[in-house]
């Protein structure tokens, strides 16, 4: 059977330009970085190489600020736990908004069983923040303001610029977690005036397992992981050397292929949902429909439920997902589309289509071809449904 | 994916039995799951204290459309008083089982079962 990967905001295949970088840093250059003699200085070097790549990547002046981890929830808990830590003394609120991902939310749920205060912001119909409760919001006590660049399961893009402009000055350290933007638009941290930004190498090609958080200089944040001297102090552990240097390369075919990509995604991810909404009726889009991701598309299927759904779809070859990767496995219907106001049926027929840069037209078009057969068979098992 | 169910239950998935509605049913139970917000309508015909047809509309997901299935299979022929006794655990290893998160998607056919029964003992007047 022909199988369709839809589903990359989960995660996405190794590029095999990637893998063939990462390779020799398994066997032949296997050295730990730390390490004084020729089997150190070798991975070494290829660690400042993929620091130094990514860091001009993303805008970033110094290399020093960009400090490698272990994927993005080690980013996004280092962000939020070691600024919480740093600056309790000053204050102990934090804003953060209602859709993000559970690498923040969980965190931030936990500092509140600490004793610490958090702002969840309210979004609106397309997921945006509501920019006057965020400057509301913001009081003497804030020491942390953490909003998403893009969502993973709506695309959403958030006005990050703005909301840099209205943090700034008021000792707030501002975090973003650019997670699923990295590699479908362009980021860069000056740009964007950040203090503090998450990013996963898996989500753009790269292996699993390896991310890194841009810390400006300057940013009070209290080590997460203790142990040895690695990354300045910051990081202890031994470098994820192959890892490292997969997601260097990542940062380099993405730099090289990111503008034609996104532009060839947002084609094909529109001809889908002109497909779907051209053959389905009671068919919603969920997300902003211009600020979105160019490869997101989440779909809300009224009177069906998601998960039947992309059960068919799987018996067809197709993945796709009902929302974060994390939560398909929970009851409930999604935060983030629960946050949108939508309805508590609708959300739970949404189905998120996530492309990536190995989808072709031809696959698209098989899954336009699959989907109303699909949709009218389970429409007519609802209860909900009069058609 | 398919891997998380058991083949029964994606058999029943795949091709659900008895689905639809029964115009003039004896009984009717219609239920909602608190905790996913799925929906389920059962319909029974009852001949002589026999239910003669079962048929259901379910909103949820594939454990629930399986349980929906089966126990619409199981009732059938059944007395109202045997069919008062079809719990979730009997649908449950009629699938060959669900994954302990799904259970909770059987009791919505027990639920929607036990209602009709009384929706019709009402009509009944007993
Ligand atoms: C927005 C966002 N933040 C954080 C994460 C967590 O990243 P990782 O899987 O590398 O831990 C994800 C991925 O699931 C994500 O989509
Ligand atoms: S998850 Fe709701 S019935 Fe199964």
């Amino acid at each position: 059977m022909k199988r369709i990967y839809l589903d990359h905001n989960a995660t996405t295949p190794v590029d095999p330009a990637v893998l063939e970088a990462m390779m020799p840093f398994f066997r032949e250059q296997f050295g730990n970085a730390s390490s004084v003699h020729e089997f150190g200085r070798v991975t070494r070097m290829a660690v400042d190489r993929a620091r130094d790549s990514i860091a001009k990547f993303l805008g970033i002046s110094s290399a020093s600020e960009l400090v490698f981890t272990s994927g993005g929830t080690e980013s996004d808990n280092f962000a939020v736990l070691g600024v919480a830590k740093a600056l309790r003394d000053k204050g102990q609120h934090i804003v953060t908004s209602a859709i993000e991902h559970s690498a923040i939310l969980n965190t931030c749920k936990f500092l509140e069983k600490e004793g610490y205060k958090v702002t969840y912001l309210k979004v609106d119909e397309h997921g945006l923040v509501d920019l006057d409760e965020l400057r509301d919001s913001l009081t003497g006590d804030t020491i942390l303001v953490s909003i998403m660049l893009a969502n993973n399961e709506i695309g959403t893009i958030q006005p990050i610029e703005e909301i840099a402009r209205m943090v700034k000055g008021k000792g707030i350290a501002f975090h973003v977690d650019a997670v699923q933007a990295i590699g479908k638009i362009p980021v860069d941290v000056k740009k964007l005036g950040v203090d503090l930004l998450s990013l996963s190498g898996h989500k753009f090609h790269g292996p699993k397992g390896v991310g890194a958080i841009y810390i400006r200089k300057g940013t009070a944040i209290t080590t997460y992981q203790h142990g040895g001297h690695q990354e300045r102090n910051r990081r202890a552990g031994t470098e994820n050397v192959p890892g490292i240097v997969g997601m260097g390369k990542a940062v380099d075919l993405a730099r090289e292929h990111m503008a034609a990509e996104s532009a060839r995604m947002t084609a094909l991810r529109d001809r889908l949902h002109r497909g779907i909404a051209n053959t389905i009726k009671y068919v919603r889009l969920n997300g902003h429909p211009e600020l979105r991701l160019p490869n997101t598309l989440n779909i809300g299927f009224k009177f069906v439920e998601g998960e039947s759904i992309l059960l068919n779809l799987d018996m067809e070859g197709i993945a796709a997902s009902t929302g974060s990767a994390c939560t398909s496995g929970s009851l409930e219907p999604s935060h983030v589309l629960t946050a949108m106001a939508v309805d508590a049926a609708d959300a739970q027929g949404s189905i998120r289509f996530s492309l990536g840069k190995d989808n072709t037209e031809e696959e698209i078009d098989y899954v336009i071809g699959i989907l109303p057969p699909i949709i009218e068979r389970l429409r007519k098992m609802s209860p909900l449904y009069n058609g | 994916m398919e891997g998380t169910y058991s083949e029964k239950v994606m058999a029943h998935f795949r091709n659900p039995h008895n689905v639809g509605e029964i115009p003039d049913a004896s009984g009717v139970g219609k239920v909602g799951n608190p905790q996913c917000g799925d929906i389920m309508n059962l319909y029974i015909k009852v001949e002589n204290n026999v239910i003669t047809d079962a048929k259901f509309k379910t909103f949820g997901c594939g454990a629930a459309i399986a349980t929906s299935s089966m126990i619409t299979d199981l009732v059938r022929g059944k007395t109202l008083e045997e069919a008062v006794k079809i719990s979730n655990r009997t649908v449950i290893e009629a699938l060959d089982g669900l994954p302990p998160i799904k259970r909770h998607c059987s009791v919505l056919a027990e639920d929607a079962l036990k209602l009709a029964i009384e929706d019709y003992r009402k009509k009944q007047g007993v």
